[in-house]
């Protein structure tokens, strides 16, 4: 099977929202975390496009602080990638899934088993932070084969003539990465969040989401001038953190939605 | 040649790689060509040996262990690592990556450190060469090795100490690998041993090749011959990568000693992380494991990939002590020979201890990675005042 063909149903998704004119918001939550299951649901009644959910994983090399202490809480919750998926085809978000997680939780149980288990369980795209272009090809190819859609992270460091290979590679959309660093909120705007997703889109056509740094609705809204949209996580989980649950977690996508489609 | 260059992925057999965040294989890419460039100039190797023999002490001597030697019924000889500057090892492979980190124009080095020795030697070449250094350390290593965190001060270098996950060596390397993703621009890792994204376990290896180089001639010197068994304890895998490297092509067996509590190789399973493909503890998921033993520089779930190959294709055994073993061996060769070693080293004794009876008369070459120093806190505490008296 071509890696390339074949539109999945995250990618004609957003697509289609971006058809409509609309900037695409895409919300990370860490699944296990106590009351996620409640945030997802809240999250995309309040306006996400797409959900995120992250399966906790014991060393997340890509995490800042926030989403660290949320996957080490769910672990010491007794979270597994088996548990977090078992619970996704119950939810009612009515927009597409992707999972975020480490390569080695793919790797053990063999790329064939985890792709199928993915498809399984309601999850149309997956994103492994840790699993760059050069080691990603026999993965990739396990995920297409079971419908799943591998998205492909681009960096502010990825050189420009890897950049087309790496848009064509990934398939969702293309998570252009906001700065030299780890998830987690940041005052401003990196400038590196606006050339790296200006250099994606002038390689693809896929849509170009930009994560990793989004701390406010205004930085989402500047990010998403050039960009289709953003990524928020470290904002999100701060609120199931702080204790201010599923509702904090609606309130705080619905500003981020409100802001967006203000403009 | 068995021990040979990596494949053009960073393979030795089907372990190693480059699992890195996208970020950083940019930085993997140029250090691999800096690597190679530099080891092609006469140059950097001169400067590499100059520093390593009038600031390193290097060579380190060959230490024949008559004592000991008739006790066991076993020839032991000990490359004497532990007489470096700063105590262990480490420092050749340090100097190496420092060297190439300014070459490559970079003024900052990070380093993770377990027991504190690689964060030591990192924290010294920084200062020798005037660079920046920040080492991450986990919160519970820099309770038990307070010394070395204080040296690392004294010598200018900032420590942070780790708070997540288990607080020991593997969440030092997650958080180093996740200042990198921050500062790559100016920042060199200086990776503490044969692990890490390719070209690291190679280039580690080979600042290391010293080790084996040395005891080879010693040893030809000394007998005419190769020993019968080299034998090395095993964290990441760095020293043994270095005294095996001049004897994987003789008949010597090669034995990398690990901890019961963190035998990476033992276990025997393939896994992901930092940034490579290799022998991993993990559980029944593939979450990875905490490795728990007496010496807090193995305490690592993992090993490097070569060690993986050497043991998949049988050039190399992997054994494991336990602590109540090395306890024992630590306290043998300091009574015996006037020579208190690293815990780490006391495991590769405690395997010859242990199969004495099955190395009547043979050979046994010990890499004696580090001095004992550091430990003597710990020592008192768990053998209490009996050997004080
Ligand atoms: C003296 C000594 N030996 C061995 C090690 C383990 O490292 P490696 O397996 O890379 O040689 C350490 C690590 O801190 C050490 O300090």
């Amino acid at each position: 099977m071509n890696l390339n063909s074949d539109v999945g149903r995250m990618e004609s998704f957003l697509r289609g929202r971006r058809d409509d004119g609309a900037k695409l918001l895409v919300v990370y939550i860490t699944g296990g975390y106590e009351g996620w299951e409640a945030a997802v649901e809240t999250a995309a009644a309040a306006g996400a496009d797409a959900i995120e959910i992250g399966i906790p994983f014991s060393d997340p090399v890509m995490d800042g602080p926030v989403i660290q202490e949320a996957s080490h809480a769910a672990l010491e919750a007794g979270a597994t990638p088996a548990s977090v998926l078992a619970a996704v085809p119950n939810l009612d978000t009515g927009v597409p899934h992707a999972i975020m997680t480490y390569y080695n939780l793919a790797h053990h149980p063999g790329h064939e088993r985890f792709a199928a288990t993915l498809a399984n369980s309601a999850i149309d795209a997956a994103i492994l932070p840790d699993l760059p272009l050069v080691e990603s090809g026999p993965w990739r190819q396990a995920a297409t084969d079971a419908g799943v859609e591998t998205i492909m992270l681009a960096a502010p460091t990825t050189p420009d003539d890897r950049l087309p290979e790496l848009c064509a590679a990934s398939r969702g959309f293309v998570y252009a990465v906001g700065l030299l660093g780890v998830t987690g909120e940041r005052s401003a705007l990196a400038s590196t969040a606006t050339e790296i997703a200006k250099r994606c889109k002038s390689v693809t056509d896929k849509p170009v989401l930009t994560g990793v740094g989004i701390g406010s609705p205004e930085q989402a809204v500047e990010a998403s001038v050039v960009a289709d949209g953003v990524i928020i996580g470290s904002a999100v989980v701060r609120r199931l953190l702080d204790g201010s649950g599923a509702d904090g977690v609606g309130e705080l996508v619905a500003s981020y939605r409100a802001a967006l489609d203000a403009g | 040649m068995v021990m040979t260059d990596p494949n053009e992925e960073g393979r030795f057999g089907e372990f190693g790689g480059r699992f890195v965040p996208e970020t950083l294989i940019p930085a993997c890419e140029e250090l691999e060509i800096a690597f190679r460039d530099a080891w092609a100039d006469p140059a950097f190797v001169s400067e590499f040996h100059r520093i390593l023999t009038d600031y390193g002490g290097r060579p380190s001597p060959l230490t024949e262990c008559y004592r000991l030697s008739e006790q066991l019924g076993v020839r032991i000889l000990l490359k004497r690592e532990d007489l470096n500057h700063t105590g262990s090892h480490k420092i050749n492979n340090v100097i190496g990556q420092a060297l190439l980190a300014r070459r490559m124009g970079k003024s900052r080095l990070v380093a993770e450190t377990g027991a504190g020795q690689h964060g030591v030697a990192t924290a010294t070449a920084a200062a020798l060469l005037d660079m920046d250094c920040k080492v991450y350390m986990g919160q519970v290593d820099v309770e038990r090795q307070e010394l070395n965190v204080f040296r690392m001060h004294l010598l200018g270098s900032e420590v942070e100490a780790v708070s997540s996950g288990s607080q020991t060596l593997k969440d030092a390397v997650n958080e180093a690998l996740r200042d990198w993703v921050a500062t790559v621009e100016n920042t060199h890792y200086c990776l503490g041993s044969v692990m890490g994204p390719h070209p690291y376990p190679w280039m580690v290896r080979t600042f290391h090749h010293v080790i084996g180089d040395e005891a080879h001639e010693q040893c030809l010197k000394l007998m005419n011959s190769v020993p019968d068994v080299v034998v090395a304890c095993v964290g990441g895998g760095s020293n043994a990568a270095g005294i095996f490297s001049g004897f994987a092509d003789t008949d010597a067996r090669l034995i990398g000693v690990e901890p019961a509590g963190g035998a990476a190789v033992g276990r025997g399973v393939p896994g992901v992380v930092h940034g490579m493909n290799s022998y991993l503890m993990q559980d029944e998921v593939g979450q990875v494991q905490e490795a728990e033993s007496i010496s807090a520089g193995l305490d690592y779930p993992g090993v490097g990939p070569e060690h993986a190959y050497l043991s998949s294709i049988g050039r190399a055994e992997y054994p494991a002590v336990t602590d109540q073993e090395v306890i024992e061996a630590f306290q043998l060769l300091s009574k015996t020979e006037g020579i208190i070693p690293a815990l780490e080293s006391a495991h590769a004794l405690a395997w010859v201890v242990r199969e004495a009876a099955t190395l009547q008369d043979q050979v046994v070459l010990l890499n004696l990675s580090g001095r004992g120093d550091k430990d003597v806190d710990q020592m008192m505490d768990v053998l209490g005042t009996e050997s004080s008296q």
